[in-house]
């Protein structure tokens, strides 16, 4: 078990910059998920953290030692792949205990290991079965077991659940939280499936274009987000963004969507959007469930407006409404009762409470 | 099924045997051949019949101390030759299609390029630089059966490596990292995962190899002269035909029963040959 540092950490391939000098501190047992869009440098990052890439420049620590000259095997690290990587020609025994066996460890004691692992991923009936027996869940259950038996420092986990089916990735992904649970070494998974990374992460690291983007708790992410990028990364479906102006209106500040449409900010948030006034390029960044039916009591920063809707999408649950601002397509959550219809009105409330302001030109959060 | 196809199939099937029937034709007539007597080869009968069988020419060949001396000779070269093709081109091609060093894929290419050359090409250059060595270093190399030991790997070990950088390369990288991680070095992924995931190709290397050297002709031709260093293929071209006299009954004989070992080692290997090791590695 150990706590793993990122220091300035770059990574080139000839001349494109995969990851532009990032800083990281990832503590013991602590599970961290490195998340972003294909091309963002998260799966560059776990393989420098592995070994299995050269670090252009920075540095990398393990347990507290400087690990950038020293090769996989003696990181003390284990990695579970996106395809699982099982040896194909060996059982499922062989496979788990082939690190053990090339470190010549007695018989009893990989045994032991083995069966350890088998129990906690519940793949003991399979240890004589071949890699093509089995499906693709047992898979990755094996390649997971293959990690836990090494008892290594740090559990590297390589978009693991991508190959499965929806199903079998949510059943999956509770079984990876169950495991860290109980072997609790530090882990650092990598997903471009923000729900994953919601999900299973003490600590979310949002990648973009080689950089952190934002680190915080699944939390933190979701209702503080920092930029932009952020802001529209994690939740399903994604933030609207909506340009709009901050204005003063008899003495307090409002939101200008359109001429028609305005919503006053709630007395609460209106210290920190102040200096914007008259500030022309921003986008007011408000979640779905944030729009949601107008009911007969608005709660407080609670703005009733009326809405013509272009699609309605019933999700059983809930009923999504898609409509047009400022030449924009917004989207709202409504009860699947509220009587969203294509192409009707409905009345509509936006909760400010919860809104965020960003300035457009540099993507940062106000 | 539909009529199409129902035609389609037909129409292979009669193209099917056709070729089934020219290319059987030859061993077909050598067997028949090889059980008549020089008699009855001569005489003005049905060539596609025999009339009085007899095991002679067998019997004869396989009790004459020189057609023994030959196949042993044919024997050894082949299998020294494969163990030492297999040896060169398995690590060589593993290098070439997993560690990316500078100019590794300009080897890669230039090495079966120079598959290419063909061995008429190279017989006389390989003579004369036989006959400098044997200035300079009064070693024989002329007329010594070792010596196509290292001839035939020209011929074998650059097809073999290609081969095997193929089958290699359709090895998924994840394979060779996770045993990186798990501890294993560059000889153990060699030895405890490739070639155990690319027996396939390792087999179909091995067969190549050694239908090479057992039915290399050329060189054996040029290089070994005497009745004791010949290998089987040239022994049988010398020692049964006498001047104008062609022994066609033991000359069909012998090409028979030098043909025997390769299809032997084909129909055991064939399956293997055709085995998909590879699945279940990764996602299937």
């Amino acid at each position: 078990m150990a706590e793993v540092k990122l220091r300035k950490v770059v990574k080139r391939f000839d001349e494109v910059e995969a990851v532009r000098g990032i800083d990281l501190d990832i503590s013991d047992h602590e599970f961290v998920v490195l998340v972003g869009p294909s091309g963002c440098g998260k799966s560059t990052t776990l393989r420098m953290i592995a070994g299995l890439e050269d670090i252009t420049d920075g540095e990398v620590l393990i347990g507290g030692d400087v690990v950038n000259d020293v090769p996989p095997k003696d990181r003390d690290i284990a990695m579970v792949f996106q395809n699982y990587a099982l040896y194909p020609h060996m059982t499922v025994f062989q496979n788990m205990s082939f690190g053990l066996r090339l470190k010549r460890y007695p018989k009893a004691e990989i045994r032991k290991r083995v069966d350890e692992a088998a129990r906690i991923l519940d793949i003991k009936e399979l240890l004589d079965r071949k890699p093509k027996q089995l499906s693709g869940g047992q898979r990755q259950r094996v390649a997971m077991g293959r990690a836990i038996v090494r008892n290594p420092k740090v559990f590297l986990f390589d978009e693991p659940l991508s190959n499965l089916d929806a199903k079998l990735r949510v059943q999956m992904r509770t079984e990876i939280k169950k495991v860290h649970q109980q072997v609790r070494t530090t882990t650092i998974y990598v997903t471009h499936d923000q729900v994953e990374a919601m999900t299973l992460a003490d600590r979310v690291v949002v990648m973009n274009q080689g950089n952190i983007e934002q680190v915080g708790t699944p939390h933190q992410l979701y209702h503080n987000p920092r930029t932009r990028f952020v802001a529209g990364f994690i939740g399903s479906p994604a933030m609207n963004f909506i340009p709009c102006q901050v204005e003063e209106v008899n003495g307090g500040l409002s939101i200008r969507l359109t001429n028609e449409l305005s919503f006053p900010i709630p007395p609460t948030r209106a210290a920190q959007y102040q200096n914007h006034r008259e500030n022309g390029k921003l986008l007011l960044g408000l979640r779905p469930e944030h729009i949601t039916e107008a009911g007969p009591h608005l709660e407080p920063g609670e703005v009733p407006f009326e809405a013509k809707l272009d699609v309605t999408e019933p999700m059983g649950m809930e009923t999504l409404v898609y409509f047009p601002v400022n030449g924009t397509q917004v989207c709202g959550r409504v009860n699947p009762n509220a009587g969203a219809r294509d192409g009707a009105p409905l009345r509509l409330a936006a909760n400010l409470n919860n809104m965020h302001l960003i300035e457009e030109a540099s993507g940062r959060v106000i | 099924m539909s009529r199409d196809r129902r035609w389609a199939l037909r129409w292979s099937y009669f193209f099917l045997v056709l070729f089934a029937i020219f290319f059987l034709m030859p061993p077909i007539y050598m067997l028949i051949t090889s059980l008549k007597t020089s008699a009855e080869i001569s005489a003005a009968t049905n060539p596609w019949w025999v009339y009085h069988p007899t095991l002679s020419n067998y019997i004869e060949l396989l009790t004459s101390p020189a057609y023994l001396t030959y196949f042993r000779n044919s024997a050894m070269v082949s299998v020294i030759v494969v163990s030492l093709t297999m040896l060169i081109s398995v690590p060589a091609a593993f290098a070439l299609s997993r560690m990316k060093f500078w100019g590794s894929a300009v080897l890669a290419t230039g090495i079966f390029l120079t598959y290419l050359i063909p061995e008429t090409l190279l017989f006389l250059p390989l003579f004369k630089m036989f006959a400098v060595f044997n200035e300079w270093t009064d070693i024989q190399l002329i007329n010594r059966w070792w010596v196509l030991l290292f001839l035939y790997p020209t011929l074998t070990v650059p097809f073999c490596t290609w081969i095997m950088i193929g089958y290699f390369a359709s090895i998924p990288k994840e394979l060779d990292e996770a045993a990186l991680i798990d501890g294993a070095g560059w000889i153990q992924t060699l030895t405890k995962i490739f070639i155990p995931v690319a027996l396939p190709g390792l087999i179909a290397a091995t067969i190549f190899a050694f239908t090479v050297s057992w039915a290399q002709f050329l060189y054996p031709l040029a290089f070994t002269t005497s009745a004791d260093q010949l290998v089987l293929p040239v022994g049988i071209i010398t020692s049964l035909i006498k001047g104008d006299v062609f022994n066609w009954g033991q000359i069909m004989t012998g090409a028979l029963l030098g043909a025997a070992p390769p299809l032997i080692i084909y129909a055991f290997l064939m399956d293997y040959y055709i085995a998909g090791l590879t699945a279940g590695a990764t996602k299937g």
